[in-house]
Formats: structure tokens, sequence, C-alpha cells
């Protein structure tokens, strides 16, 4: 393990107004550190979400302090908090969120576009990481060519391709069957092997236990326990790590 | 290609009767402005036809004259006055006028009669096509336009005719010469001219005036001024613009014009907003991934301009080769439409401006969206 890349301290996010309101984050304290992947785990409307989002400076905490790469979110705009999650954050979604309209290299191409990384090396990079999600001939597929666990992979392959230091995962494997879910679990652990890296994955699925170095639980807004599971999947069963050392 | 603009045209051609139905907007919306503002600079230039092809330093009309066809007249004799003014190298008197021109069955149809002293070459007509313009200077003859010829009843050169109850012989043809009133023109000798206006012989209608070469215009044009009263001395550019003015805004058919321009440019803004607006809507998931992957809102809003600048160029070259259709069949028309090379810039400009605009609605769409959304589905 290494230094925390992401720190939360009595963070709190009460959304809605009036009689709508909502205490969906109470006091929740975490830190995520480098070289281990965080599985999040708790039943519907536990916070699970509204946690990736403050972690993700998607949005920011009614009280408590974030610190991304030791950089306070407090007091951000939306143009700064966006300046970080370009510069530390690589997401992953649940329904991957590809674009339809262009290839998966395409895809994964924009990830460095918006990043103002362009032209060969950009191109490059893209086919290198697409050949570690092992998508290399899939290059010029568009999304409705390519199956929801080649579409998930091509999701990861543009979370990872500008190799931000945080990886943040929501329920990425809730809509692929058990082998593609392993797959992509699997490339998520390698992700996180290395020290300034880490991944947290919010999932409903227990079975994702086994790729965590811990697990967080939250219930009603607050992280209810911590563990770290007994029978994690050795480092030689995961993939070559498709961020550079 | 840039990603951005790969983006944006992917997303425009996506939905491909969307597409249509934007560039059809845009084509309709800029057809109508350029057919619109065509008809603008057709009338601005036919109005001034006979200032423009006139050879005249200094226009001498009476005071208050709101164009070449404007009927007020001037006293014949300031002729000699004017001829008496320092730098003053010739005076050509014009005689303009109404008249009846009677048509082989008897029936009567009005004629626009324009006189000069042919001697002097300062107001000749052009485009001639058949005959000769020295033989204008014989009593009783005329030029006319051949556009006319069946509307007058005639054949050709040297048809007869009766013009307020003058003989009058066609001794040159010309072609092109339309009058925007529809009242065809007629060039004639100035004696002849006042028979068949029933102008007076000791009025005149304006006053050419030729400087001397190497004379100061804007200085004969205020000695001029100062040594005769009750008259306007202007350059051809001062009264082709009087005119231009008197005809377009006097009489509101150039607000008309430009009303229905505006009118173009509302409607192909709505459409393309309307359209944008969707299209913007539809990827609205995909702008908020974007936003979530820390992409500054700049990108987003320049892969919705790319979209509404690709609308803009698409829509406009169509629309350019529909308004050069329109162009080429109304070039021998009574109102020809005129779409200059500033024009077409103009247009073109005014089309993206149009898109751009369009696209305000969407961006603003795109400012309220909020990132999470993408993490609730």
């Amino acid at each position: 393990m290494s230094e925390a890349l992401v720190t939360a301290t009595g963070v709190t996010s009460v959304l809605g107004t009036g009689a709508a309101q909502v205490r969906a984050l109470n006091n929740v304290s975490l830190s995520l550190n480098g070289g281990e992947l965080v599985v999040l785990m708790g039943p519907s409307g536990s916070g699970k979400t509204t946690l990736l989002s403050v972690l993700g400076c998607m949005l920011t905490p009614t009280e408590g302090n974030v610190h991304i790469c030791g950089l306070s979110t407090a007091g951000a705009d939306a143009e700064e908090l966006a300046a970080i999650r370009r510069r530390f954050i690589g997401f992953v979604f649940q329904s991957y969120h590809l674009f339809p309209t262009l290839t998966a290299a395409e895809n994964i191409q924009l990830a460095l576009d918006v990043r103002k990384q362009r032209g060969r090396k950009a191109r490059a990079r893209t086919a290198e990481v697409l050949k570690t999600v092992g998508l290399n001939h899939k290059a010029r597929a568009f999304p409705r060519e390519l199956s929801g666990g080649e579409q998930q992979r091509v999701a990861i392959a543009r979370a990872i391709v500008a190799e931000p230091a945080i990886i943040l995962a929501d329920e990425p494997t809730a809509a692929l069957d058990g082998t593609n879910g392993q797959a992509v679990m699997k490339i998520l652990a390698s992700v996180a092997r290395v020290p300034h890296r880490a991944v947290l994955v919010v999932t409903h699925d227990t079975r994702l236990t086994n790729f965590a170095d811990r697990v967080l639980y939250i219930e009603d807004g607050r992280i209810t326990g911590e563990e770290r599971p007994r029978s994690k999947i050795g480092l030689e069963e995961l993939p070559a790590n498709p961020l550079r050392a | 290609m840039p990603l951005v603009l790969t983006l944006a045209s992917r997303n425009l051609f996506q939905d491909r009767l969307r597409f249509a139905a934007t560039l059809t907007g845009i084509v309709f919306s800029v057809v109508l402005v350029m057919v619109q503002l065509g008809l603008y600079a057709g009338f601005g230039r036919m109005v001034t036809t006979m200032i423009d092809h006139a050879s005249a330093d200094l226009w001498v009309v009476a005071k208050g004259t709101t164009s070449f066809e404007d009927l007020s007249l001037l006293d014949a004799n300031l002729e000699k006055r004017l001829t008496a003014i320092r730098d003053v190298a010739s005076v050509d008197p014009v005689v303009i006028g109404f008249s009846n021109w009677r048509l082989p069955g008897g029936a009567m149809t009005p004629v626009f009669v324009v006189a000069s002293d042919f001697r002097q070459n300062d107001l000749l007509p052009w485009n001639i096509v058949a005959g000769k313009v020295d033989d204008l200077k014989q009593r009783g003859t005329i030029a006319a336009d051949k556009t006319y010829f069946q509307r007058l009843g005639v054949s050709g050169l040297g048809a007869s005719v009766e013009i307020r109850g003058y003989p009058a012989k066609i001794v040159a043809v010309t072609e092109g010469i339309r009058s925007f009133t529809t009242t065809p023109y007629i060039f004639a000798d100035l004696a002849s001219a006042r028979a068949y206006t029933g102008l007076p012989p000791a009025s005149v209608s304006h006053f050419i005036v030729r400087l001397k070469p190497g004379a100061d215009r804007d200085r004969l044009k205020q000695d001029i001024q100062s040594a005769i009263s009750g008259v306007e001395v202007l350059t051809p550019q001062e009264f082709a613009n009087r005119s231009r003015s008197f005809w377009l805004f006097g009489t509101g058919a150039g607000a008309a014009l430009f009303a229905g321009a505006l009118l173009g440019v509302i409607v192909g803004t709505i459409i393309v907003a309307q359209t944008l607006y969707s299209s913007t809507k539809d990827h609205l998931y995909e702008f908020a991934t974007l936003r979530a992957i820390g992409c500054a809102k700049s990108y987003i809003y320049r892969v919705i301009l790319y979209q509404a600048v690709l609308n803009a160029v698409i829509g406009y070259t169509i629309a350019a080769a529909v308004g050069l259709i329109v162009v080429a069949l109304t070039a021998t028309s009574a109102l020809p439409i005129v779409i200059s090379k500033n024009l077409i810039g103009g247009i073109f400009l005014l089309t993206l401006v149009m898109c751009v605009v369009s696209a305000l609605a969407a961006i603003g769409r795109t400012i309220r969206m909020d990132p999470v959304m993408v993490l609730s589905r």
C-alpha cells in the first residue's frame, strides 16, 4: 500500500429541498490508498452512488472535506472540479455510456482528446490500451457491434487510457454475465497493482469482494463496516497492468 | 479530422430525417433571404439605371426632387446661366415624362419618355441591338427596348407608331433597359419628347452638367448652388442614393423586402434552434459523460457549435445553388434578382450567425446538465 490518493473526512450530503430533503451521506470518512482496489457495497438507496459522486468530484458535499491526490475540492467551482476529474480520475459506468456514433478506438481516444492529447501519440496509446483489454481487433467497431462485455472493456479502456491515479467504477459488472463480470474485474484489479493508483468499485455483487483489498459497507448514508477479504485473487491470476507503472 | 468535429458530424448525420428537416429549413430560409435581398439589390440597381448610364459630373434638379423619375420642372432658361458659370464645360437639358402609346387596336398604353440632347451624348440609350443612336437626332425618331415589343404591339426596327397623337419611328432597338415601374422607357430627341409628354418649351426636367478638365467638382457644385436658387446640385452618387432611398424606403418597397428577409432569418433560426436543441437532448447522456470524464464545458460547446456550422455550410451550399438558378431564371425579367459577391459573402455570414445563434438554446441545455446523471442509470 501507498499514500492516500482520496480522503473524505466527515462528508455529509443533503439532497433535495423541503419535504423531499434526504440526508444521502452522513458524516462519512474514508480513504483510498494507492495500490488497492476497494469495493463499496450496500443496498439500494444506501448512499453508494452519492458517495461515488462526491469522491468523483461531481457533487460537492454539504459538509466535510474531500482531497484528491492532495488537492482539496472545497470551494472548487464546476470547471475546477472538471479539471480535477480530468487530471486524476477515470470513470467506469454501469451502462458503459459509450458514444454510439464513435468507434471503439474513437471512444477511447475521446478521453485523451478532452485532455488535449492528440495526434500519433494518442492513437498509439489508444491502440496499446485496446490491446490490453483484448479488443485490438475491434478498434473500428461501433458500440452496437460489440457485446456487453466488450463494451464495458472499451469503457474501462477509456477510463484508464489517460493513466489517471484513481479509477471509480459504478456497478461495472451489473449488466454483464458472470464470465464477463469476472473478466472486467480482473482488468480493474490489475489496474490497482501499482502503488500510486487506486480503484474504487461500487457494487451489489458479493462475488466481486474476491478482487478487493478492502470492502467497505455503507447503509443509510454511513460507512457501517470494513473488512479485508481472506480469499483475494492472487496477482498471478491478473492480466498485465494496463497502466504503465 | 479533429475528434470533436468527428463527434459533431456523426451526431448530426445520425438522425438523417432530422438532418434533412434541418437542411430544408435552412435552405428555405437562406433562399428566402437571398431572393429578398437579391430583389432589393436588383430594385436598387434598376431605379438608378438612368443615372448610372448618364455621363454627368453633376445633376441640377428642382429643389426637393426625389428621384430621376420625379416630374418636377426647371426653367429651361437656366441652361444659359449654368453655362456661364466658371468651369462648366457643357449643360445638357433632360426631359422626362409619361405619355400614351397607341397600340395597333387603337387602345393606349403608358410609356416613359426620356430625352436629352443627343449631340452631347450625355444620356444615350445603351445596349443597342439594332439600328443606330445617331438616327435618334432626327425629329420623330425613338429607341425602344425589344423586351416590350409585344406589349407595345410593334414588330421591331423601322416600325411606325403614334405617341400622344404624334407619329414616331423606331430607329434604334435596345435590349435589357427595363423599367422597375414596368412602364417601358422610350428614348427620343428633346423636341419630340416635349411633344410626346406635353412639356412646355420653357421647362425641362433636369440638367446634366459636365465640368471642364481639371475643374474641382465640389467647388463647382457650391458655385452653382449659390448662383442659382430653387435648384439642387447633386453628384451622380448623391442623385442615385436619393433615388434609391425614395423608391426603396419612401414607397415602403424596401421595407417590405427587408421584412421578408427578416422573416427568413427568423424562420431559419427557429428551425435550426429546434432541431439542434432536440439533437442535444437526444445526446444529453453523451454530453454528461463527457462532462463526467472531465471535459471542459467549452469542449461540449464546440461539439454543438460545429454541428451548427456544419448545418450552415451544407444548408448554405444547397441554398446558394438554388439561388443561382433563381438568378438565372429572373435575369431577363422585369425585376431581376441581383446577387453580388458581397451579397453571397454577406448571406453566408448571416447563415453562420443564424445557425450559431440557434445553437445557444442547445448550449443552454448543456449548461443546466448535471454530470451526476450518468451515474443514475
